[in-house]
């Protein structure tokens, strides 16, 4: 676990788990890198094959383990580099968003993106806009709440 | 557990101006499993290699995490550096401090080695369970599958059949030849463009290794890089091409004959239903248009369609039907080409308002000697006498509304009709031509000039006003010209509009069925903008000509021969090596559910019919994932990408 840096005087920085697919939304955040688009550096990307390999177990974990926000990035509608994974995404997220709320979790700290390769703007937008809406929310409380 | 050694690079000062390397070294050597890490100044660099490769010996290492650029880039580099000691080329894990960490966080360096650190220890937590991985090898299928018959498909197909291997072109309009087949010159060195195109259009006819499906479109595309299965539609043309001799007589019969608007003319002139494009059409047979046909649309033409009496030979059937060619190749190359913006977006530019203000493809038709008017230049509306002639350039191009990137083509192709103008009317006919910037980049371009600027004609600096439309067909605009400071207004007889290039109809839906991607703006998506221009994300999909973005014809047939060599590198080959990094079943774990089964969008599972536990097809899997998120026992597993791995990944830095 990272270390736990709560210090009351600090404002709150909002840790961002980012799953991507390794064909858009991570190429789209490389292109963001090559052009120097600046952005908050809340999120640590994790590179996954596709927007549809994501289990929501790894987000009931993300959230259980203290994370503020999960941003999972696929392609756009019809655009999937394997058929319809991102479709699979979308439903699972809607079905997991759903689930949350009845387990007494906040369904509003996943967000499922659609960013291109050629979207590098888009995705320092998007990390800039969940580090935004994070901070309204203020931290995660699953992990204090659930003791863990 | 592996034992791991972690390879920070400064990348010179890309990384470690914003990145405190040697803290992101030293927090790295205190992780768990990490036995050694170092740092050097460029470790894609033949030292850097030695580096990893001497404490891979020295440290008897099991997995190797290098913390770089993005994997998208030096990925393959690294799996090499670390294959020529003997690990095996899967126990690399690359963690992304340059893209994703310094250079988008400059300026907050505290920040910044604190996420380098932190990604370091998502890399590490995988590299802990990477395995070697072997990968399986499937047949190449050594063929290729070329879409689009323009000079970058015409160009790549006759690079491929010359190497002596198969090649199908697919072409959606009857005839091969594409926009450059519509052009009279081109510049800077005023070929005319047929002279130069027909006999490559010819060769791709008689060359035997190429087999021209024209008047086709591709339906279907399946399979992977070295074996992909293509579904083609043959559109029915209701003309037996194995009869047809394309003597002509079926469309001077024809009653619909210079009733048809032409599209091959711009719609400046008229065909029949019945048709070749232009008289150099690859290859000169007829096609019946379905949308014109009186006897297609209605069922009876006269007492006979007159074409069917005409026609000696009898090749003409109104019967036939569509037709469904499934063919099977190791590569495609997508050469789709580029339309015109239609400037009937743009009201201010007047088009579609009056017959005197044409686009520059228009133009090409009204002065090629075999176009519609025979190369004549007179008024459309009336047919008077032309006294004044205006080119807007940059019409949607550079243009925060419509597209914002440049044609590349307009400024020279402009400077080349207002050398024809004068060429065909004599200095008598004024000329203004309204540009932004003149871009002439090209070999021998700003030479073409220079000359062009050398004659009778007034070149203004600015972007017009809304073009005002009189009855008596007289056009005017202001123009704030801005190398004299002066507003003028100017009155002509015609207006040529030059528009933005935008990809061709159907690129998005070609896309989607080849699994390749688009830019912004439409184009398709160059893997890597820079050193691989011609591959896509999708591999043995290669781009070639403007379907990737605008170009001249010198920059489309070096893209379509560098496209062509590409393909060439994979049908060359007689085996391919497949990315082992797909599905595998804990045999233990599967109850034969079938979900996995369900969600394979490859058909690349199935459920053992002796055992009924779940299967993976090695050759179709493609590493999607999505089974391995269905499974409900945990017993699919992405081999070095592991539920065990994610979620480790994730305990780390959530």
């Amino acid at each position: 676990m990272s270390e736990e840096v709560e210090n009351a005087d600090e404002e709150f920085e909002p840790k961002i788990v980012g799953l991507l697919c390794n064909w858009c939304s991570y190429a789209g955040a490389d292109l963001a890198g090559t052009s120097r688009i600046q952005y908050p550096p809340n999120i640590r990307v994790i590179r996954v094959m596709c927007s549809g390999s994501v289990d929501p177990v790894y987000i009931n974990r993300a959230l259980l383990d203290g994370a503020d926000a999960i941003l999972i990035g696929g392609c756009h509608p019809g655009d999937c580099h394997y058929i319809d994974g991102n479709y699979k995404a979308r439903r699972k997220m809607a079905l997991l968003k759903n689930i949350l709320t009845t387990l007494g979790m906040e369904p509003d700290r996943i967000w499922l993106k659609w960013i291109s390769a050629s979207e590098g703007q888009e995705f320092a937008d998007t990390v800039q806009e969940i580090v935004e809406e994070t901070k309204k929310m203020g931290p995660n409380p699953m992990k204090e709440r659930w003791n863990l | 557990m592996n034992r791991v050694g972690v390879f920070v690079c400064h990348c010179g000062s890309n990384i470690a101006d914003v990145v405190d390397v040697e803290e992101v070294v030293a927090y790295a050597q205190g992780l768990d499993g990490v036995v050694v890490a170092k740092d050097y100044k460029y470790m894609c660099s033949d030292p850097g290699g030695k580096l990893i490769k001497d404490c891979i010996k020295e440290h008897g290492l099991d997995s190797v995490v290098v913390a770089s650029c993005s994997p998208r880039m030096h990925e393959p580099t690294f799996r090499s550096v670390i294959d020529d000691e003997g690990m095996n080329p899967y126990c690399l894990e690359m963690a992304n401090i340059r893209e994703h960490c310094s250079w988008v966080h400059k300026g907050d360096e505290e920040k910044a080695t604190k996420k380098a650190q932190e990604l370091v220890n998502v890399a590490v937590e995988k590299a802990l369970f990477l395995e070697s991985l072997e990968q399986s090898e499937i047949d190449v299928v050594q063929e290729a599958l070329v879409i689009g018959g323009g000079i970058a498909g015409i160009q790549a197909a006759l690079d491929i059949a010359d190497q002596g291997k198969k090649v199908y072109l697919v072409e959606r309009e009857p005839s091969i030849g594409g926009k450059m087949a519509q052009l009279d010159k081109t510049f800077p060195t005023l070929d005319c463009s047929s002279c130069i195109l027909t006999p490559k259009m010819m060769d791709v006819a008689r060359h035997p290794n190429i087999e021209l499906l024209t008047y086709s479109e591709v339906e279907e595309v399946d399979g992977a890089v070295g074996d992909f299965t293509v579904k083609v539609r043959k559109k029915s043309t209701y003309v037996d091409w194995n009869e047809c001799t394309g003597c002509g007589l079926c469309a001077e019969a024809c009653r619909m004959k210079d009733k048809v608007p032409d599209g091959f003319d711009m719609k400046l002139g008229d065909r029949s239903s019945i048709y070749t494009p232009f008289p150099q059409a690859v290859p000169l047979k007829y096609t019946i248009d379905p949308e014109s046909c009186i006897y297609l649309k209605t069922g009876k033409c006269g007492e006979e369609p007159p074409c069917l009496e005409a026609c000696e030979i009898g090749a003409i059937d109104h019967e036939q039907e569509d037709e469904i060619v499934e063919i099977n190749v190791g590569s495609i190359i997508v050469a789709t080409g580029y339309d015109l913006l239609d400037p009937d977006e743009l009201y201010e530019y007047g088009y579609g308002r009056s017959e005197d203000i044409i686009t520059n493809l228009e133009f090409e038709r009204i002065v090629d000697s075999s176009g519609p008017t025979e190369g004549k230049i007179t008024k459309l509306s009336d047919g008077e006498d032309i006294e004044s002639i205006s080119f807007i350039l940059c019409v949607g191009s550079r243009d925060e509304e419509k597209q914002t990137y440049c044609c590349r083509i307009g400024c020279m192709g402009a400077l080349k009709h207002a050398y024809l103008i004068k060429e065909h009317m004599g200095d008598e006919v004024d000329i203004n031509l309204c540009y932004t910037d003149i871009r002439s980049f090209g070999k021998g371009y700003e030479e073409f000039y220079r000359r062009i600027r050398g004659t009778d004609i007034t070149i203004l600096r600015g972007r017009p006003s809304e073009i005002k439309v009189d009855p008596d067909h007289k056009l005017s605009f202001n123009i704030f010209d801005t190398l004299t400071d002066k507003l003028l207004e100017i009155e002509s007889d015609m207006i040529i509009l030059v528009p933005a290039l935008v990809p061709s109809e159907g690129a998005e839906e070609l896309a989607r069925k080849l699994r390749i991607s688009q830019g912004t703006d439409g184009f398709f998506l160059e893997e890597h903008p820079k050193l691989k221009p011609m591959d896509t994300v999708k591999s043995g999909v290669f781009i070639a000509g403007c379907c990737q973005g605008p170009k001249d014809i010198p920059d489309t047939v070096a893209q379509a021969s560098g496209a062509a060599s590409r393909a060439m590198g994979i049908l060359n080959k007689s085996r391919l090596e497949n990315d082992p990094m797909i599905a595998w079943v804990d045999t233990d774990l599967c109850v034969g559910c079938g979900v996995c089964v369900d969600v394979c969008p490859y058909s690349a599972r199935e459920l053992n019919e002796v055992t009924g536990i779940a299967e993976v097809d090695e050759i179709l899997c493609a590493g999607c994932g999505a089974c391995i998120a269905a499974c409900p026992s945990n017993a699919c597993i992405h081999k070095n990408l592991t539920k065990k791995q994610i979620i480790r990944m994730i305990d780390e830095v959530a």
